[in-house]
């Protein structure tokens, strides 16, 4: 029958953006095309790379006759929430110690944001929290937004973060923000390598940051999705999350293992919860599963388990961090590099911002058009925002990618 | 003195936001009914306990079921040794394609012409969410229909997507059969442009699924009413043992012409119940509707989660789309419904055997995992309190957790409670 349809008036929603540019470098057919865009991380042969600790383990995980498909608890594998809020908050951490630690197993470190943002929704600040303003950085991973906006909150603000002008962050702005602000006001922060523009506060910063928002009574959201990958140290790259548990915040924590297991689509993320004590961490995560249950029910098995063997093993858990740090390393390799090479082109501007920034992207300063040239006339694919994944750097395109910036900077205003 | 009541006042204060928590207003949530069952079970030494309110496929021996076609399908990807890269937000193409054609069939129209969007979900209920917050956001009527009693689960979904409750007759208690006329009655006064929601088989938690001619009547009806309609279908295969059989209502409705939202689940039919496989499939009009739909879904999925998880859905494709392991998963879903039904035929013999004098045939006439055994709250607890059988309080069993084993204990403990 040709009746109208419900869904006649239903309008075509725009691309996401940067699966978007994805594909139309996988549409473009210029042999030295290169893509700076996806943030997942590549080797020097231009390659996804699975770790060889998750090849090892999985291949325990199949041999493995006494393991089956049965449902996870809706929180998820207990080894694995553990061991992963250990990775977040240090072995000897004495929240741990104290038992008001908890998590919830989530789908990646999106599903961990989002089920945060529900809760702190429903509970935060009185049981109804949609007018209650959430802050994100100036700029910041373009999901966060909706995130939020999803679970219900209806003021999303931004917090000062990026200083185009000289390229790093404007800490002034920055605190000014926290100031100002109303009071409780829940802000999200990146743990470290921020995304996209990978310059994250320093650690006197990061202090007054902790004062600031401690006296202000605003809540602390971390959005962790790099721990290890940006300067090659878990501990190093936890130090921020650490210092603020030290501080006695309440606070949550999304915890993204996409990037450093390479499980991108495993989805294995995990909210880490930090409260006053036991007894709130238990009426915290009891509603957590109610709020679960209404979502996705439990968390998918494979990619827990992976990781939860990982970590539990010494062994492994070596091989892991040794793997971790050769992603890191060849980052920084690349950040290397490129500056060199801008600076040996004389390409105008300072570069030092490259090997400043930490992690896998690079905010360049390039503009909109500068952009622009370089996707149509070289085929360099990076976001419009002048974001670079450097991931997607090689020894092999180093050059003309340094050359295609150079030309973009002086023919291109 | 006012000065030092002042201070006093201040520390006092200041001390309690110190040590005071954002969460102290935060109740405790309820305990899951059902997970309430098993915790109790498990807490429980009796050697003869039964655990009937699992809701997971078990063996003859009780234990969970890992298909072989699944080991199989797991052996073929590991030595493929495919990279992890994200899978696209609507997930991974050849599952969402042939997991359309297994609901469908290969040859429906509508797969043929393009005009269905089905994209891969967190199992069963994200399926569902997904659904609701849809609805939620592009469909004008607020109410959902379900039938009395429906999954626990679908209500809470529904209510935290925006949508509004109400429900339809379906089980009739006095016969422990399906309330036809009252159903019928209901839907008839549904008023346009609703959702209703159908369970295509294996209706959860009774066991009680129309027949063919009476799914007949129900589409008409639903089509005289305008209404829109959303089938759960989270037992193809798993009901009769025949996945074209318990696809006939959902293939039925299609082709008299409802645009149909479906939910499926390979939770209890490839038994990959942590792995979280599912979809969601819109019928549109047109190839060019589906599109829309299509970019309106990802809007969803994107902050809820991003993409769905790889591994569970390459199973199930490598399953789908490999002709011997394809036939190997028939025939497993065929022995698993079997054993089923072949446990519902020992219990109700058992009954009789046992001396009970009450019309048992529900317990035949119903299908799939559950049955809505008639049994009263009080028998229910005397049943887990003297025979350390344990099942929800609305009298449901699952036969999954009934074996040729404790079959008889089973019969003995009912007789015993409803004599």
């Amino acid at each position: 029958i040709a009746t109208m349809s419900v869904f006649c008036e239903v309008p075509q929603a725009a691309p996401v953006a940067v699966f978007k540019l994805s594909q139309d470098f996988n549409n473009d057919q210029f042999p030295k095309k290169v893509n700076l865009g996806v943030g997942a991380y590549r080797t020097d042969e231009c390659q996804p790379w699975v770790l060889p600790v998750v090849k090892k383990v999985e291949k325990i995980i199949v041999h493995d006759d006494r393991l089956n498909h049965e449902y996870l608890p809706i929180l998820g594998l207990p080894e694995f929430r553990s061991s992963a809020s250990k990775i977040a908050l240090g072995d000897d951490s004495p929240a741990i110690q104290e038992n008001r630690v908890g998590a919830v197993q989530c789908l990646g470190g999106t599903g961990a944001l989002k089920m945060g943002a529900e809760f702190l929704r429903r509970f935060y600040n009185g049981n109804n929290n949609t007018k209650t303003p959430v802050y994100v950085s100036a700029p910041t991973w373009e999901n966060h937004n909706a995130v939020f906006a999803n679970a219900g909150f209806e003021d999303i603000r931004s917090y000062k973060y990026w200083d185009a002008e000289k390229r790093g962050l404007d800490f002034a702005g920055f605190l000014g923000d926290l100031e100002s602000c109303p009071e409780h006001s829940i802000f999200v922060l990146h743990a470290c390598a921020h995304n996209p523009t990978g310059t994250d506060p320093t650690h006197e910063q990061w202090k007054q940051i902790a004062e600031t928002m401690m006296k202000r009574n605003l809540f602390v959201f971390f959005d962790s999705a790099y721990q290890g990958f940006a300067s090659g140290s878990l501990d190093k790259d936890a130090w921020a999350v650490r210092y603020f548990v030290s501080m006695d915040f309440e606070m949550l924590c999304a915890q993204s293992f996409s990037k450093n297991f390479g499980l991108y689509n495993e989805r294995v993320g995990n909210l880490t919860v930090v409260a006053r004590d036991a007894d709130n961490l238990k009426r915290i995560l009891s509603q957590m599963e109610m709020i679960v249950r209404t979502t996705w029910s439990n968390p998918p098995s494979q990619g827990a388990r992976i990781v939860a063997i990982t970590l539990n093993s010494p062994e492994l858990f070596t091989d892991w961090k040794d793997n971790v740090k050769t992603m890191a390393d060849r980052v920084l390799l690349m950040r290397a590099q490129l500056k060199a090479k801008l600076q040996a082109l004389g390409t105008p501007g300072t570069w030092d911002h490259i090997t400043e920034q930490i992690g896998m992207f690079s905010f360049t300063g390039l503009n909109p058009k500068q952009v622009e040239y370089m996707v149509k006339e070289r085929h360099v694919y990076l976001m419009t925002s002048g974001r670079i994944n450097m991931c997607g750097l090689t020894t092999k395109n180093i050059d003309y990618v340094a050359e295609s910036i150079h030309e973009a900077v002086t023919k291109v205003q | 003195m006012s000065i030092v009541f002042h201070v006093i006042h201040i520390t006092i204060h200041l001390t309690w936001c110190f040590c005071s928590s954002w969460w102290g207003g935060v109740q405790m949530g309820p305990p899951d009914p059902i997970l309430g069952v098993s915790e109790a079970y498990k807490r429980d030494t009796n050697p003869k306990k039964m655990n009937l309110g699992v809701g997971a496929y078990r063996d003859d021996q009780g234990k969970p079921f890992v298909l072989s076609c699944v080991r199989k399908a797991e052996a073929v990807i590991t030595a493929k040794q495919m990279d992890k890269e994200y899978l696209a937000i609507g997930g991974l193409g050849e599952f969402t394609k042939s997991c359309a054609q297994l609901a469908l069939g290969n040859d429906n129209e509508v797969l043929k012409s393009g005009r269905n969007i089905t994209v891969q979900t967190i199992s069963g209920t994200g399926s569902l969410r997904i659904g609701a917050n849809f609805l939620s956001r592009f469909h004008g009527p607020r109410d959902v229909y379900l039938p009395k009693p429906s999954w626990g689960n679908h209500t809470p979904i529904f209510r935290d997507a925006g949508m509004q409750l109400k429900a339809y007759r379906y089980y009739d208690p006095s016969t422990c059969g399906f309330d036809f006329k009252g159903a019928l009655d209901d839907i008839s006064k549904i008023p346009e442009q609703s959702v209703i929601m159908l369970h295509a088989c294996a209706h959860n938690p009774t066991g009680v699924d129309p027949r063919p001619e009476q799914w007949k009547e129900i589409s008409d009806i639903v089509k005289k009413r305008n209404l829109l309609v959303f089938f759960d279908m989270a037992y193809q295969g798993f009901a009769s043992g025949d996945i074209d059989r318990d696809a006939w209502a959902v293939r039925y409705f299609i082709e008299q012409g409802h645009n149909i939202l479906l939910s499926q689940s390979f939770a209890k039919n490839m038994g990959l119940y942590g792995e979280r496989v599912g979809g969601f499939t819109v019928v549109c009009n047109d190839a060019e509707e589906a599109k829309r739909v299509e970019s309106q879904l990802k809007i969803l999925i994107r902050p809820i989660y991003s993409n769905p998880p790889m591994n569970g859905a390459r199973i199930a494709a490598t399953i789908l789309n490999t002709p011997d392991l394809r036939s190997l998963w028939l025939e497993e879903v065929h022995g698993m419904a079997n054993r089923i039904i072949k446990m519902r035929e020992e219990l109700v013999a058992g009954l009789k055997k046992e001396g009970s004098t009450h019309n048992w045939q529900h317990v035949t006439d119903q299908i799939g995992m559950f049955c809505f055994t008639g049994l009263k709250p009080e028998q229910v607890e005397r049943l887990t309190k003297e025979f350390s059988v344990y099942m929800t309080k609305d009298g449901r069993i699952s036969m999954a957790g009934v074996t040729s084993g404790n079959v008889g204990y089973l019969a003995n403990g009912i007789h015993a409670v409803t004599k």
